[in-house]
């Protein structure tokens, strides 16, 4: 019985699987949740439950191989809105997107956002998401007012940062592993339209990159880099964003419906020429100095071809995205050598700094300092062993991976990247487990 | 905005129909047999921008609630421009066969309870010269087959009252839309394995919404059901008869 998934809602689930596509092994069950008052449903299979949202973790923090996957995109209804204070309340399985259609005509948006609004409010809970403007913003966490978590043993918890905070903090970046985020209430932030100013400026290396950027975080909401991994000297275009003013609305036109990739091709479309092809031609397109856009093709670039995931092809792809503190400029340096002399690097090579605002999540991925995040299509072991290089940078300058891209790392990387694991497992409902979870704490 | 009346409201898809409704600014009021739902979809319709939202608690087979309800809504709401008829179950044919007592309760359900509001809402709407009647059929009205023959009977003689109805209200201004959806992803039909004949519940309600905004009479959702159910009624019977479907 698969419960429908992905972010057009029309599509046929066959098992669920998570956005890398990589091989995995289906759950036992896949149950569709539709109340918010329900019990849970009882564990088929090995017995543990996991929460499903939308499916856009790339690798294993939202598959449970032989237990049961608790899809919540039934979960789906507003609960209350304050038009005059920007609070939202709504079920988990509500998507950004669902929010965004609600809430930016009525002059109010997402207090942050991920780079696609195809995700729940639970899955954006438990991953603890960070967007463009966390240098100013925090992560999603800082704007979770509350939420409502249901335990295996029937318990329902009001948590917010005054009401069970340890709880709060466990579940926030907590990887749906202390039980179902089941409705939430958001702060959203204020705008006068749909529609962003953008100042878009090539830089020419990294020295480059971080003075454009320190001089934008003192000026703009909204900043992030692009970096082409395969140049010799890593070279990108610097983007800065603001919502702009009600006038600027009539100026940009909202986005025509979205594009899927029907099937996945028999073979990955991502390979060493397509990239090489891709990559000058990016850098070099003529971006405008100055633009005005919608907020959709702003924030969402990806979103317009759906399942975009499926050009890699059946053997799937891998995201490494690491954060290394401030004081690591070398280790970055280091990282994008190794990458370019793989010459395994793909597409996507996103650079942003994260800020000083902390995370409320025990397990939040957002430190300060840089993260970097690309794609890379799975070569097997030649993949693998490049990532076994970049761990060994990663643990050295002391930073760490984010878990709702991973599908491989060391059990001993993650416990050394995130010092408040001890202090979490307590509140690990002994019902949910995870096949992220197996993996960690089962190496060594 | 359009004052709607909803029956069956906790269903998918008029869940998805009335979420519809409410985006446009419409007021609504809701019927279903379950209390704790009904209030939860009136305040997601609230958010999302219903005029005004009522619920009441019956259920559908109580027929001598009816008047009782209709008057409710139309107290609410100040009289209905729409209003639909969604509930339904979806018996186990096996079941049936072996017992009379939830085969006629089935046909209660599906087919006699529909046509008890139907035959109130007609006169009421009759008498004000505008406003329209939808009712969700199902494409397995148009041919009795041994798997869901039951089902197919009452939703079956469901839509041959209503071509009646539609016949006498033409003359007075009132569209009477007879609503048949193939196969649609809900909690209905939560058991059956998923292909790509299958549709969600939004692409019906979308479809619900053009068919009303259109004055149409009978309509398939999605659209290409009614060329399958062309050819499934151009089968001789002597050839169907043999077939297991
Ligand atoms: C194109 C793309 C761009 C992205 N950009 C960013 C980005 O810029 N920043 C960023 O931070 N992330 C980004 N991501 C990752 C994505 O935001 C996260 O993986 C997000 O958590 C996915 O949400 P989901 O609803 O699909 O949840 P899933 O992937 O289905 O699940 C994620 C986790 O949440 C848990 N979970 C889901 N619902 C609940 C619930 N109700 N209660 C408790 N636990 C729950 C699951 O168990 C799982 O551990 C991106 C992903 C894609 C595909
Ligand atoms: N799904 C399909 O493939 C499909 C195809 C063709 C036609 N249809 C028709 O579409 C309509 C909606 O069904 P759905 O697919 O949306 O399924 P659904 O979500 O299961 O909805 C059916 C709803 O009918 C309600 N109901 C049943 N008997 C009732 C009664 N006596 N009084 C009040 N409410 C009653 C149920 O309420 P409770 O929650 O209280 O049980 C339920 O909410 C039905 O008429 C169905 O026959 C469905």
């Amino acid at each position: 019985m698969p419960c429908a998934s992905g972010g057009s809602g029309r599509e046929r689930a066959v098992g669920l699987n998570a956005w890398g596509a990589l091989p995995a092994v289906p759950a036992a069950a896949e149950i569709r949740l539709s109340s918010r008052t329900a019990a849970l449903p009882a564990a088929a299979g090995n017995g543990t439950l996991l929460p499903y949202g939308n499916g856009r973790s790339y690798g294993d923090v939202c598959l449970n191989a032989g237990g049961t996957l608790l899809c919540t995109r039934g979960l789906d209804r507003f609960i209350a809105f304050d038009p005059d204070r920007g609070v939202l309340r709504c079920e988990a399985g509500v998507l950004l997107a669902d929010i965004l259609d609600l809430c930016v005509p009525r002059g109010w948006f997402l207090p942050v956002t991920p780079g696609t609004r195809f995700v729940t409010v639970g899955g954006a809970i438990a991953n603890d998401v960070h967007g463009k403007n966390h240098h100013g913003a925090g992560s999603f966490g800082c704007h979770v007012r509350g939420f409502e978590l249901l335990r295996s043993d029937g318990e329902r918890r009001r948590c917010s940062p005054r009401e069970n905070p340890g709880w709060f903090a466990a579940t926030i970046g907590g990887l749906g592993l202390t039980g179902l985020v089941v409705e939430a209430e958001l702060q959203l932030r204020r705008i006068a339209g749909p529609a962003m100013t953008v100042e878009n400026t090539r830089f020419a290396d990294l020295d480059e990159f971080f003075a454009l950027n320190a001089a934008a975080e003192e000026r703009h909401e909204y900043t992030v880099a692009w970096i082409d991994c395969l140049a010799a000297r890593p070279r990108g275009w610097f983007m800065a964003g603001d919502h702009a003013g009600a006038e600027a609305a009539r100026e940009v036109a909202a986005p025509g419906k979205a594009r899927g990739l029907p099937l996945t091709p028999p073979v990955s479309l991502v390979n060493g020429l397509s990239l090489r092809a891709f990559n000058p031609a990016y850098f070099h397109r003529p971006l405008p100095a100055r633009a005005t856009v919608h907020y959709v093709p702003y924030f969402y670039p990806l979103d317009g071809l759906l399942h975009w995931n499926r050009m890699y092809g059946p053997r799937g792809f891998y995201q490494y995205q690491c954060v290394l503190p401030a004081t690591a400029r070398a280790a970055l340096d280091e990282i994008l050598q190794a990458i370019a002399a793989s010459g395994q690097g793909s597409f996507l090579a996103v650079l942003k700094t994260f800020g000083p605002r902390a995370s409320p999540g025990l397990l939040s991925f957002p430190m300060p300092g840089s993260t970097l995040a690309l794609d890379f299509p799975n070569r097997g072991e030649a993949t693998r062993a490049l990532f076994t290089r970049l761990d060994a940078i990663v643990a050295a300058a002391g930073g760490r991976l984010y878990a709702a891209k991973d599908a491989r790392m060391p059990g001993a990387l993650f416990r050394r990247g995130y010092p408040a694991l001890d202090e979490f497992i307590p509140y690990l409902d002994p019902k949910f487990a995870s096949d992220f979870w197996r993996r960690i704490m089962e190496q060594e | 905005m359009q004052r709607i009346l909803i029956v069956g409201a906790t269903s998918a898809i008029a869940e998805a129909t009335a979420r519809r409704f409410a985006a446009r600014g419409d007021a609504l009021f809701l019927v279903g047999r379950n209390a704790a739902r009904l209030d939860e979809i009136a305040a997601d319709l609230r958010v999302r921008g219903a005029a005004r939202v009522g619920c009441q608690v019956m259920d559908a087979t109580d027929t001598a609630a009816h008047a009782a309800m209709l008057a409710a809504a139309e107290a609410l709401l100040g009289g209905f421009d729409v209003a639909l008829i969604a509930h339904g179950t979806l018996p186990d044919q096996r079941a049936c066969e072996a017992s009379v007592e939830l085969t006629l309760r089935e046909i209660d359900n599906n087919g006699l309870s529909v046509i008890a509001l139907a035959t109130q809402l007609a006169n009421r709407l009759e008498a004000q010269g505008h406003g329209a009647l939808a009712v969700i059929g199902s494409v397995a009205g148009e041919r009795g087959r041994q798997s869901n023959y039951v089902y197919g009977a009452a939703k079956g003689m469901v839509a041959l009252f209503l071509q009646g109805l539609r016949n006498r209200l033409a003359k007075k201004g009132v569209q009477v839309l007879t609503i048949k959806p193939g196969f649609v992803d809900t909690p209905m039909t939560a058991a059956f394995p998923k292909g790509a004949l299958w549709a969600q519940p939004d692409d019906i309600a979308r479809g619900i919404l053009a068919a009303l905004d259109g004055r149409r009479d009978v309509v398939y959702l999605p659209g290409f059901w009614r060329l399958i159910m062309l050819a499934i009624r151009l089968i001789p019977e002597r050839l169907f008869k043999r077939l297991s479907l």
